[in-house]
């Protein structure tokens, strides 16, 4: 597959999901958390219940919808802490080299020894259950790989003539790394964060399965799961449409991620037209 | 600060007293037996307000260490650069936005010296607001003439540098570094990666903004054409130290200093039939240079006491040539045949 | 003009074709050299140059291919010859060397056994006396201690040292043409006056030919007996190296002799504003139409915006390609 198209496909994916946790409450049928009824239990996807229902009798379809919301913010708000991170550790460390960047490194090799996964459920285990935990978490354990693209961008960037010709210019170093550095590694830095976007919405699934992300009743992609495990032969819609859900949303950052990297790569640019 | 010794508006613009510039390089784990790199070492320079020094000496000479350091871009392990009457050594008067007012540099790769995501008029405007010009109209008025000295149109200041051509791009590298009006301006290498029908529009630019802005140059080449065009006096690097300096006619007419005449002998002359090589080997490993003359080894005059004494001062004659060789007077001005 | 000439290169064009767009990035070239004769080919970036010497040695790979003409090694056509006849031509009768050595050199294998190699391959020696041979021909291009140099890698030499190596390279199997490409580029004045003083001596003493390659005018019509000077994928002249600096007939000849500062020139006549060469140096995709030059030149008429100008023969076989010629 042509990498344009599928950077095309992956973009339509995730600016779909962005759509429907966007425009949840009027997407949905009926509110996904006091939309019980248990007259309309556990009914298998038909015209009125588009994916079904669970045991309480609420909308599928409307909590994978509210869902979205919920999986989205995480994925996107964690990633971004994430690149935050990444990007200032790595881009000081590389510029200012020295003892700072030995620490930089050392916590760069530490993060990257320990299972991220492992490491979020930690801190999720101290913090306790819930978004604003689950945003911690993992926007705290995942910002290794960008801190070493920064690094390394920043390490090769610097000795171009145009960041030298900034210094002679009396730029200072913050302003350097801004205007200078930045814009030239933004291309990777994107597409990491793209690809780890994917990887939080996974990682949100797995904490939420297990019980330490979005508690019930409050529906996220994850919790649906984790509730719908013991009904998953009596019932599979109940974890089939959410499990899809976060299919089509990692497949489309995904991809994404690996088009933009064609799109933005500085070497398919030519120097010289 | 000012220096009371040189008052502003002295006829020389820029003085070097033994400049040094050590780097120490890691050895051992324990940082034990590491080495020193004297990338520069006891280095006098002077430029006159107006001039063109040319300097010139292979890489590894310490030519580009003796800019970064003129710069403020490096800290001189010694050694004392005062600039336009203001001390740029002492490291707490280090002022970097008045140094940049007061020197620029146009540098030698015209791909890899612009920033290739800022279009030209955010190159220029940048400096000019940083350096505290903030009427837009002011701005737009600077950035306008600028492009117009250079020769480049203003209507192509929303441009990015990848829609010109290398000759263009170092009219954008010349814009930049003429921007906030400097008085010295560094040229390192500026013609060596254009293409050569190029070459000739660049040099002659750099000549005529010497001239109608008031500037003074330091010109960095190993092109000794070029060094010998553009330069009022030239200084020849041998391994972080002057061998000779004087006027260009002293130097390309009358060269004292073996290492002179080696350089001048190797440039192919195509009327001539062939470059001649009077220097056998390749420069010696700075870290561990050779004792005596730091030419010796190479140089086809060497004596012993090349071999064992380090080279004499830099004796200075009356015409102002000067020439770091125990043998200078013995082979001054014989070009090698 | 007796024998056939060693090498000569009847009209050729080399075609670019990178699925997008096809021109032709060189175009009606030709030229000869004859058995111990140096020649080269001058020119800027994306003049041809490179290319036209990689399509010499059987090098030219995708999107470069050869699209007309004749390319005739001692009369036989290069392009008839099956790829093992190709093999058994490189590096045997045809050698080159290049501009960076560094990356020309094999950074994983000792410089010794990279030069016994080619004894192995082409002249069928056994390892053992490839290995003394390979001394030898460190000792020809003056690397001194030869015996210990041998066992060096690549990055353990200077870019010089490096260079000599890859000239008892390609001068190994005694070639009977040396295709050298910008040979001196990366190397310091004094050390490029030294390597160009050794290839013109190994070469002279065995009598190969040499197509040298490079931006430098000066310098190739220093090594060259004659000197075409390509422009835009064509030669736009050919003369003998004294010829073309006293006398360029092409007015981008002129224009790059009188263009760049000549050591002793400021002396002798003063310093005065160096001739330009108006414009920028056309990209392959768009060469003007008629004489590739005509954008640039101050004597361009109409008939330059339109027709290719024919050779003109001038003396002692020199020739030009221009309808204003001087």
């Amino acid at each position: 597959m042509n990498l344009g198209t599928s950077a095309i496909i992956g973009g339509m994916l995730f600016v779909l999901a962005i759509f429907v946790g966007l425009f949840a409450p009027w997407l949905a049928h009926t509110d996904p958390v006091m939309g019980a009824n248990l007259v309309n239990a556990e009914e298998p996807p038909s015209w009125i219940w588009w994916f079904g229902t669970d045991a309480q009798g609420r909308d599928i379809y409307s909590r994978v919808v509210h869902g979205a919301r919920i999986s989205l913010t995480v994925g996107i708000v964690s990633q971004l802490v994430n690149s935050v991170i990444g990007v200032t550790l790595g881009l000081t460390a590389g510029y200012w080299g020295g003892w700072w960047d030995d620490v930089v490194n050392g916590l760069t090799n530490v993060m990257l020894a320990i299972p991220s996964l492992i490491f979020a459920l930690a801190i999720m285990a101290v913090l306790g259950p819930g978004l604003t935990s689950l945003l911690i978490a993992l926007g705290l354990t995942n910002w290794s790989f960008t801190c070493r693209i920064a690094r390394a961008s920043t390490l090769s960037l610097k000795s171009q003539g145009y960041v030298q010709a900034a210094r002679v210019l009396g730029y200072g170093d913050l302003r350097i790394m801004i205007t200078q550095l930045l814009p030239n590694m933004i291309g990777p830095i994107i597409v990491i964060g793209t690809l780890g976007m994917g990887g939080a919405v996974l990682a949100e699934a797995s904490l939420s399965f297990l019980g330490l992300g979005i508690r019930p009743p409050y529906p996220s992609w994850g919790s649906m799961l984790s509730e719908a495990r013991d009904q998953i032969t009596t019932a599979p819609w109940l974890s089939v449409f959410p499990g899809l859900a976060i299919f089509l949303t990692v497949l489309g950052l995904n991809l994404l991620g690996d088009g933009l990297r064609d799109v933005l790569d500085p070497q398919s640019r030519s120097r010289r037209t | 600060m000012l220096d009371p010794a040189v008052r502003p508006g002295d006829d020389v613009i820029l003085s070097v007293k033994d400049l040094a510039v050590h780097f120490p390089l890691g050895g051992g784990l324990f940082g034990s037996g590491h080495r020193l790199l004297r990338a520069v070492d006891g280095v006098d320079l002077e430029l006159k307000r107006g001039e063109c020094l040319g300097l010139v000496g292979e890489s590894g000479c310490g030519k580009s260490t003796v800019a970064l350091s003129l710069l403020g871009l490096l800290t001189p392990t010694r050694g004392r650069i005062v600039l336009d009457g203001h001390v740029v050594t002492e490291r707490r008067s280090v002022d970097r936005k008045r140094l940049a007012r007061i020197a620029q540099m146009v540098f030698q790769d015209p791909y890899a010296s612009l920033n290739p995501r800022q279009t030209v008029r955010r190159t220029l405007e940048d400096p000019l607001r940083l350096h505290g010009v903030t009427a837009q109209s002011e701005i737009d008025g600077r950035v306008a003439e600028m492009l117009r000295h250079v020769g480049l149109r203003p209507e192509q200041a929303g441009r990015y540098p990848h829609e010109f051509s290398g000759g263009q791009r170092q009219r954008i590298g010349i814009a930049r570094a003429l921007i906030l009006n400097p008085k010295i301006v560094i040229c390192d290498e500026p013609v060596s990666a254009l293409d050569v029908s190029i070459r000739a529009q660049i040099i002659n630019l750099l000549l005529e903004l010497k001239e109608s802005l008031g500037l003074s140059y330091i010109m960095i080449s190993h092109d000794l054409g070029v060094v010998e065009h553009m330069s009022d006096r030239v200084a020849v690097m041998y391994l972080g130290r002057i061998v000779e300096t004087g006027g260009w006619r002293d130097i390309f007419e009358r060269p004292a200093h073996p290492y002179t005449q080696t350089l001048i002998a190797a440039i192919p002359d195509p009327l001539r039939r062939a470059p001649i090589a009077t220097a056998r080997g390749e420069l010696p490993n700075p870290l561990d240079p050779p004792d005596g003359c730091a030419f010796s080894p190479r140089c086809r005059y060497a004596e012993a006491v090349c071999h064992r004494e380090p080279g004499p001062s830099l004796e200075t004659r009356p015409d102002g040539h000067a020439v770091r060789c125990w043998r200078a007077d013995e082979i001054a001005g014989q070009l090698p045949s | 003009m007796t024998a056939a000439p060693l090498i000569e290169v009847e009209d050729l064009r080399i075609d670019l074709d990178d699925g997008a767009k096809h021109v032709a990035a060189v175009e009606g070239v030709s030229f000869r050299i004859d058995r111990g004769e140096t020649f080269g080919l001058v020119g800027e970036s994306g003049c041809g140059k490179s290319i036209t010497a990689l399509a010499l040695i059987g090098l030219l790979r995708r999107p470069l291919s050869i699209g007309a003409g004749a390319i005739r090694f001692e009369g036989r056509e290069i392009q008839g010859l099956s790829a093992a006849e190709q093999r058994a031509l490189r590096g045997n009768r045809i050698a080159m060397i290049f501009q960076e050595p560094m990356t020309a050199l094999n950074p994983v294998s000792p410089v010794g056994r990279q030069i016994a190699e080619m004894f192995v391959l082409h002249k069928g020696k056994s390892w053992r006396e490839a290995n003394q041979l390979a001394v030898e021909a460190l000792a020809n291009v003056r690397v001194p201690a030869p015996e210990r140099r041998v066992k060096d890698y690549p990055h353990q030499l200077s870019g010089g040292m490096r260079q000599r190596v890859m000239i008892a390279i390609a001068l190994a199997c005694d070639p009977d043409l040396l295709i050298a490409d910008e040979p001196t580029t990366a190397l310091d004045v004094t050390v490029q006056a030294e390597i160009i003083e050794l290839m013109r001596n190994l070469c002279a003493e065995r009598g190969t030919a040499i197509l040298m390659i490079s931006h430098d005018l000066g310098l190739v019509a220093n090594v060259c007996r004659r000197v075409g000077v390509m422009y835009a994928g064509r030669i736009v002249e050919e003369r003998g190296s004294d010829d073309i600096f006293r006398a360029g007939a092409h007015p981008y000849t002129q224009g790059l002799v009188d263009s760049l500062p000549r050591l002793g020139s400021r002396a002798a006549l003063g310093r005065s504003r160096l001739r330009e060469i108006a414009g920028v140096v056309p990209a392959i995709s768009d060469f003007p139409s008629g004489c590739r030059f005509n954008p640039r030149c101050a004597q361009a008429t109409e008939i330059c915006r339109t027709t290719v100008p024919e050779t003109t023969w001038l003396g002692a076989g020199g020739l030009v390609r221009c309808h204003h010629h001087a």
